[in-house]
């Protein structure tokens, strides 16, 4: 199991090294919508870091959606994932492995840049770190409720649009408390740990459930 | 009568929120019961359609 | 005694009945939701002055958010039978229901805009409800989109099903979240029930313009139900035996 599962892992990130170009689109895509803010709201330095948090991970989820629908495309495309769903493994294990790719290739990414949004927006040190610390528990959920998503809509006509339309409601939580994170460092003052356990909560009911339920998704829409 | 209508100078809250549960609840009902009335419209004429087929086939068959 | 529970699981059977049972609800839906806001428009004068008069608005706000409410919970119900036993029929209630639901919570968002103008002078507060609701439309959104971007009944069915569930799985986690965006501040989150603090005819009125506002989604839904069987099996034979089509 644990064999297969790593085989998968190997496959994916294999794959998107040779088309590297996918990666930093979306990479791309954070750091554009990070910056155009500013110039729509203004310059002034207190309000940019009241509004920083909550810009840095709407972007973060716009651009977690926008890399969706890849998770399950080109396989489905090539014919790769009917296989897949006929080996006698744990189809839960390959989706777990193929979801913990696209976080490596699309969410690590983003927790790594983040800093650089966090300079444009004038954060302290501590309140970065913060951030890249609530990204990370908070993009893998991103990724698996997402992926239930993405298998849900796979191969449709306008699969992008309407994979955002059904995931980002159900994003609300991570981007409530991930926010507030950040948002309660600055203040400082404020414990910061009921956000770490929430977030840590919703990444391992999201562990549990997303990888079982991104299956059963793969089964309907492929059969 | 027209102080009914007025609501204590709410009337126009009242009155909207009202018409628009009021619209929205006859509209739907009524839609639903054109749409079914479509339905069965185009089975008939399927159907219509479906027997002259059978038919001109079984005299083609015995000419 | 065995009850046969899936007699009218089965749409050729469920059909005329619900064609019988759909007269029978509107009518009750007409008398008791006229009857309660009577009730609530002309049995309360001692109770609301003139001041209070945009009260009114309450009675039809309430029934249309709790059916909002409601309506997802036995959206997700008929979706999970299906999933559960593969009755075609769930399916099309779960379907049914998603659309009616739809059309309610729009309505309680809007009767909602207005009571919130005229008691707390504004349309719109990102109240913990009122959000909660929202997301709510954009969920039943959600389910409508996909359902209808799916050619084929049979995956759109199973997939939207899947889809019901993950939100209501989620939806209790979204409402705590908007409620507390704080963790360190509701330690000891409570939301006291504004319904015991309710004057008795007030009350009246709104539990049978609620009840009115059931039956009216019973009988739609079962309107939107029979629609779809007929959209779906309109090559089977038992729809062209039907005494409507001779």
């Amino acid at each position: 199991m644990l064999k297969s599962f790593l085989a998968v892992l190997k496959r994916d990130l294999l794959l998107a090294m040779r088309r590297r170009s996918d990666i930093f689109t979306v990479l791309f895509f954070f750091i554009i919508v990070v910056s155009i803010f500013p110039l729509g709201v203004g310059f002034e330095k207190a309000m940019l870091q009241q509004i920083a948090p909550g810009i840095i991970w709407v972007a973060a989820l716009l651009a977690s959606t926008l890399a969706l629908e890849r998770i399950f495309a080109n396989d489905f495309a090539d014919g790769t994932l009917e296989q897949m769903l006929l080996t006698p493994q744990p189809l839960g294990v390959l989706v777990f492995a193929k979801i913990l790719a696209h976080w490596l290739l699309t969410g690590l990414p983003l927790v790594l840049i983040a800093p650089l949004a966090a300079l444009q927006y004038h954060l302290d040190f501590s309140t970065t770190l913060t951030m890249m610390s609530v990204l990370l528990i908070g993009t893998p959920v991103l990724s698996m409720v997402g992926a239930i998503g993405a298998a849900l809509t796979l191969g449709l006509r306008g699969g992008g649009v309407l994979i955002s339309l059904l995931v980002l409601p159900l994003y609300i939580p991570v981007l409530v408390y991930g926010a507030g994170a950040v948002a309660a460092s600055m203040q400082g003052g404020i414990s910061l740990q009921p956000y770490y356990l929430l977030l840590s909560a919703f990444l391992l009911l999201a562990l549990v459930f997303a990888p079982w339920a991104t299956a059963a998704s793969l089964r309907i829409s492929v059969e | 009568m027209s102080e009914f209508f007025a609501m204590g100078g709410y009337g126009f809250y009242v009155w909207c929120s009202m018409g628009a549960v009021a619209v929205l609840m006859i509209l739907e009902p009524v839609l639903l019961s054109i749409k079914h009335r479509q339905l069965i419209k185009n089975i008939k004429r399927q159907n219509r359609r479906q027997a002259s087929r059978e038919n001109t086939a079984s005299q083609t068959e015995k000419s | 005694m065995t009850i046969n529970w899936f007699k009218y699981s089965s749409p050729a059977s469920f059909y005329p009945l619900a064609g019988k049972l759909i007269p029978v609800f509107m009518v009750l839906a007409i008398v008791l939701t006229l009857g309660g806001l009577y009730w609530g428009f002309f049995q309360t004068p001692d109770v609301l002055s003139d001041q209070k008069q945009y009260y009114r608005i309450i009675f039809v706000h309430i029934a249309s958010a709790w059916m909002a409410m409601w309506l997802y919970v036995v959206m997700v119900f008929w979706a999970v039978l299906g999933l559960i036993f593969n009755t075609r029929l769930s399916y099309m209630f779960a379907c049914a229901t998603a659309v009616t639901g739809a059309i309610m919570t729009a309505l309680s968002l809007w009767t909602g805009a207005f009571w919130g103008q005229t008691s707390w002078g504004t349309w719109w507060d990102w109240d913990p409800r009122m959000t909660t609701q929202l997301i709510l439309l954009f969920l039943y959104m959600g389910y409508i989109a996909l359902h209808s971007a799916i050619d084929d009944n049979r995956r759109a069915d199973r997939a939207s099903a899947v889809l019901a569930m993950v939100g209501l799985a989620i939806v209790p986690v979204i409402y705590y979240s908007i409620n507390c965006p704080d963790p360190n501040a509701c330690a000891s989150l409570h939301q006291e029930s504004s319904m015991e603090r309710i004057e008795t005819n007030i009350f009246i009125a709104i539990m049978t313009t609620v009840a009115g506002f059931w039956m009216y989604c019973f009988a739609v839904i079962l309107m939107r139900t029979r629609n779809i069987i007929l959209q779906r099996e309109r090559k089977s034979s038992w729809v062209a035996r039907l005494e409507a089509l001779k």
